[in-house]
């Protein structure tokens, strides 16, 4: 079986803060990561490794050359192989064009049976990478998934939705989205990191990737950012402290029955 | 459209560098002047600050295009139903899709997909259609993205709209996705505030970034139709009017069966009270200290005559309950008439799936914990002692 | 943060940066929980060995990673010890275990014994004490009588840790009564052995996540070729164990004051009394001081004595007891201080200072009380200056 896990590098967003004088993102002293829910998928395909020998787990990234950093770390938990697209031409590419880079890079690889995505990425938030990867690629997903079992060529997927999950069943190939409930992503093992510090990852350029140049980076992106600000921040109400809890209490009851709010 | 940088006028002052909000320009090494990587989105920040006029950004020749999306017109709305129900989310998408149709002058439409649903159709005009597109084909019985995305896409390249809307649900962002590459259109997630540049005819959809800790308003210019999914509970849906009728048009479409099969739906929230939809909730978070403890949260949400329980994404990721119950980017957005959160410190990618609750009163024993900025009253106090005398007091 | 350059190789450095971010990943959540039931660290072990970190003691041809430098081990050890010691010493026992086999065991032995330690597969335990035998080793009782192509092993071993967890055992028993301790002989025993079961497992004051159990063997037939070295050779193999496992200890001490440095530093940083943090008062900033020179001077000793180990050094059981015995003096000094520097809190259980003082007391007890430390460095003077003036 080829699994190709496809990973984004994102900046910690729990970590960004707003400079509150020029309404700008303060990036610095903010680590660039994986993104936590490529996390589990990689781990759902080392789990499938695990248990079906002989698979191969391949993962893909669009980005700048430091994103190296991420494969290196799928390396280190146990990855076979490694794609950094990389290339000027994919600037400024919102999910349209990403999709459609991503899906040409996955094209010059051995077909694969399962493409894996985490569900969204922290910084866009736009879950829609993977389902559109699919379409491109001409394979079914199923997103928001949390459990698969693979037998003789069919997937069987959990895939949660608001007030619980539905038991699904495809044919391979398929796509997949992935929740964190999924797992606990493993971290890197010492053998995994020594083979990941030798590696040499050279970029697949847009040329290499095959993609037609029309369908790459900010011209082909249908969407455009035009405005970037600050949420406007919501004033805090009354604060009570100092108090007897009780009579903190009673005082909130009494004040949700006088507005008939309970 | 892209970035250009003309170096001869560039000082390399580094004034655009620190407003990318995307962290696309650095200063280069060998003589300081400005270069701009991957990362740029021609948001257009930069351009404003250069001092000397060195940044612009080059707009490219889509007058092609534009004729074409000149044909499209109308505003469609996904009509989200699950065995047979319509979701909530789809009534308050009709209420804003009205306001905004109006604006432009156009038809309010919606699409309704499934098996034996063509009932629903009359509760779609009362909540503000004008006209309801029907697929009702036994291949779209149960969801899946596949069969449903053929439909939708067939749709809308026969009647070509200008917009189309969805529910930022695990539906509407599974699927639509898919639409959105299959009809060659830009589609926006999750966006929380939704208007109309009436002269361009664009759909202005402003949704969170960054964890919510930005706000990005996002436009279509070119491709037709304007997609976007809007998170439930942002709107809210029209006083039904009883009676009030539209044009239906059933559409027969030849659709493959589904490749993917459901063998099996389970609800979780059978016994609970789901917070989506919730008028009361009662949320813990990392305070609450252990699984054991919800205990204290279920007897106020009883006291308070059936409200749900949340969760922050700290309580769901210790493991103390399970995802249902998450509010916050990663989980649902909520919009209660009482939100009382209980040890939750309002990290932001919490406070974007609360914050517009009617009325939220947090307690914990932080007294610059964040969640304070958001309540309308706070009590800094032990939960353990507060959440007990409340529930008390509630019973008297 | 500034720190001492000890020369560390990149394996080390690598290995301190791994474990310090699996520490805090993986067991600073879940030890409070670890320690109050007193549950075993079964998944934090296994992931352990997934991530090659259970052979780092073991060398490469049996499967580990071992090359001559034992500092990764020993920064392993330390980096988990810093966040919980009850997890590192159900670690670090896995290396006691198999140390008689490392020192004493012929290559096929090792050949098979190391390789599934090495992955982690399989955990190894140290059984030496018994209920009459604790620093007076040589007290043992457990008989081994030989029978045919076996031994037939009887009696009780006391305390052990990583009893019932692990696979391996290296037993110490009594082959030849009348020899005293050099009448003892060493054995590898397997779990699931006939007459070999558990006794009960201990409610301890300290390192309660870790497992300290009875191993009981009744007519237990251990088969020959698990014999470590010749008969009677058992205690070379016990003592010179512990001259390579008290470091060890050592480690532990150092990693477990500098946690506890950590969180004092820390809260006196952010805890206000008279409209100031408390760190701005002398009296205290000078207790943090203490605190931070003992924990260096332990990791300066417990660091040259592994690096001199490795580089040939001899006699160095006297050096072995020092680290033990300073470190683990350093552990319960700083852990009982830190629990002072947070006051009120310090004392209550939603802190972690005072697990890390319960913990801390067992490091001057186990692997030979520091009184037997002392004797030890006590005997080494004693015969070093009587061999100096001879000369």
């Amino acid at each position: 079986m080829h699994i190709v896990v496809c990973v984004k590098q994102v900046p910690n967003t729990t970590q960004v803060r707003i400079n509150p004088e020029t309404n700008t993102l303060i990036r610095d002293g903010v680590e660039s990561i994986m993104n936590p829910f490529d996390e589990n998928a990689l781990e759902m395909a080392l789990q499938l490794k695990e248990k079906h020998p002989g698979t191969k787990v391949t993962v893909v990234t669009m980005g700048p050359p430091q994103a190296v950093d991420i494969l290196k770390e799928a390396v280190g938990r146990g990855a076979d192989a490694v794609v950094l697209l990389s290339d000027r031409a994919f600037a400024g590419s919102d999910t349209w064009a990403t999709s459609y880079a991503l899906s040409t890079a996955i094209g010059k690889l051995e077909k694969p049976d399962l493409v894996l995505f985490g569900k969204q990425a922290i910084d866009g938030d736009t879950a829609q990478v993977g389902p559109g990867v699919a379409v491109w690629l001409g394979m079914p997903c199923i997103t928001y998934a949390r459990a698969i079992e693979i037998a003789d060529g069919e997937a069987t997927v959990e895939r949660l939705y608001e007030d619980g999950y539905e038991k699904l069943a495809v044919s391979l190939p398929c796509a997949l989205t992935v929740l964190k409930e999924a797992n606990v992503p493993r971290m890197a093992s010492l053998r995994g990191k020594m083979a990941a510090k030798k590696l040499v990852i050279e970029p697949m350029t847009a040329e290499m990737s095959g993609a037609d140049p029309a369908k790459l980076g900010l011209n082909a992106s249908p969407t455009r950012v035009v405005k970037i600000f600050s949420p406007p921040p919501k004033a805090g109400g009354v604060k009570w402290q100092g108090e007897e809890p009780e009579v903190m209490a009673q005082r909130l009851v009494d004040l949700l029955r006088e507005r008939k709010l309970v | 459209m892209a970035l250009k940088i003309d170096l001869d006028l560039c000082t390399g002052c580094g004034a655009c560098v620190a407003t990318c909000p995307f962290g696309a320009l650095s200063q280069r090494a060998e003589d300081g002047k400005v270069d701009v990587n991957e990362a740029c989105t021609a948001c257009g920040a930069c351009v404003d600050v250069c001092p000397v006029g060195a940044l612009t950004l080059e707009v490219a020749d889509r007058s092609a295009m534009a004729a074409e999306a000149e044909q499209y017109r109308g505003l469609w709305v996904y009509a989200e139903q699950r065995a047979g129900q319509l979701q909530d989310v789809t009534l308050e998408l009709l209420g804003q899709g009205r306001t905004l149709a109006d604006k432009l002058g156009v038809e309010l439409s919606a699409v309704l997909l499934g098996h034996q649903v063509r009932g629903l159709g009359d509760k779609l005009f009362e909540y503000g259609a004008d006209k309801v597109y029907l697929v009702d084909h036994p291949a779209l019985e149960n969801y899946t993205a596949e069969p449903y995305a053929e439909a939708m896409s067939a749709l809308v390249r026969k009647y070509k709209p200008e917009a189309l809307l969805a529910g930022a649900t695990s539906i509407g962002r599974g699927f639509i996705a898919r639409v959105a590459i299959q009809v060659n259109a830009g589609l926006t997630a999750d966006c929380t505030e939704l208007d109309v540049d009436v002269e361009k005819r664009l759909l202005l959809q402003t949704r969170p970034a960054f964890g919510g800790n930005i706000m990005a308003c996002i436009v279509c210019p070119d491709h037709r139709p304007q997609m976007a999914t809007v998170r439930p509970k942002v709107f809210a849906p029209l006083a039904p009017v009883p009676g009030r009728t539209g044009e239906l048009i059933e559409e027969a479409l030849n659709l493959k069966d589904p490749v993917v099969r459901v063998l099996e739906t389970v609800n979780a929230m059978q016994n609970e009270v789901n917070v989506a939809g919730a008028e009361f909730i009662v949320t813990g978070g990392r305070g609450v200290g252990a699984p054991e403890n919800f205990k204290l949260l279920e007897d106020l949400a009883d006291a308070l005559g059936g409200a749900a329980i949340g969760a922050s994404r700290a309580a769901v990721d210790a493991g103390w309950i399970s995802s249902f119950h998450q509010v916050g980017q990663t989980g649902k957005t909520v919009r209660p008439k009482i939100y009382i959160a209980c040890g939750v410190s309002g990290q932001i990618q919490h406070l974007v799936g609360m914050s517009s609750s009617d009325t939220i009163i947090a307690i914990n024993k932080d007294p610059d914990a964040p969640i304070f900025g958001v309540a309308d009253i706070g009590i800094v106090g032990d939960l353990f002692q507060v959440v007990p005398a409340l529930t008390k007091a509630l019973r008297r | 943060m500034a720190e001492l350059n000890y020369g560390l190789s990149e394996l080390a450095l690598e290995i301190r940066s791994m474990v310090r971010e699996f520490a805090e990943a993986r067991v600073k959540p879940v030890r409070a929980e670890l320690d109050e039931k007193g549950i075993f660290p079964t998944e934090i072990l296994r992931e352990l060995g997934k991530m090659d970190l259970m052979g780092l003691y073991i060398p490469v041809e049996y499967g580990g990673t071992f090359e001559g430098d034992s500092m990764p081990n020993l920064i392993a050890v330390e980096e988990l010890s810093r966040v919980c010691i009850g997890v590192s010493v159900s670690f670090a026992a896995n290396g006691l275990g198999a140390d008689p086999i490392l020192i004493g065991a012929s290559d096929e032995q090792k050949k098979k014994y190391l390789p599934p330690l090495a992955s982690g597969e399989k955990w190894a335990a140290y059984a030496l004490t018994e209920p009459n035998a604790g620093s007076d080793a040589g007290a043992i009782r457990t008989t081994a009588v030989k029978k045919g192509d076996k031994y037939i092993l009887n009696g009780t071993k006391q305390w052990i840790t990583n009893g019932g967890e692990a696979d391996i055992y290296t037993v110490f028993a009594v082959t030849d009564k009348n020899r005293g301790a050099r009448g003892v002989s060493a054995f590898i025993v397997e779990k699931g052995t006939p007459g070999f079961r558990f006794g009960k497992k201990e409610d301890k004051m300290g390192i309660r996540a870790s497992a300290t159990r009875e191993l009981i063997f009744e007519d237990c037939e251990v088969p020959a070729e698990n014999l470590i070295g010749r008969e009677g050779t058992g205690f070379i193999w016990a003592m010179k164990t512990f001259d390579v496992s008290r470091p060890g200890i050592a480690a532990q001490g150092v990693g477990l004051a500098q946690g506890a440095l950590d969180e004092a530093v820390a809260y006196a940083k952010v805890r206000e009394q008279f409209g100031r943090p408390i760190i701005a008062n002398q009296g205290l900033s000078w207790l943090l001081a203490d605190m931070a020179t003992k924990v260096e001077s332990a990791r300066a000793l417990t660091y040259a004595v592994v690096q001199s180990i490795d580089r040939g050094v001899k006699d160095y059981s006297k050096f072995s007891a020092m680290c033990k015995v300073y470190a683990s003096d350093v552990a319960m000094q700083v852990t009982t201080d830190a629990v002072q520097v947070l006051g009120g809190y310090g004392f209550m259980r939603e802190y972690p200072v005072e697990k890390m003082m319960r913990d801390a007391k067992i490091l001057q007890i186990y692997e030979g009380t520091n009184q037997i430390q002392r004797d030890i460095i006590g005997l080494a003077l004693n015969k070093e200056y009587a061999a100096a003036a001879k000369k």
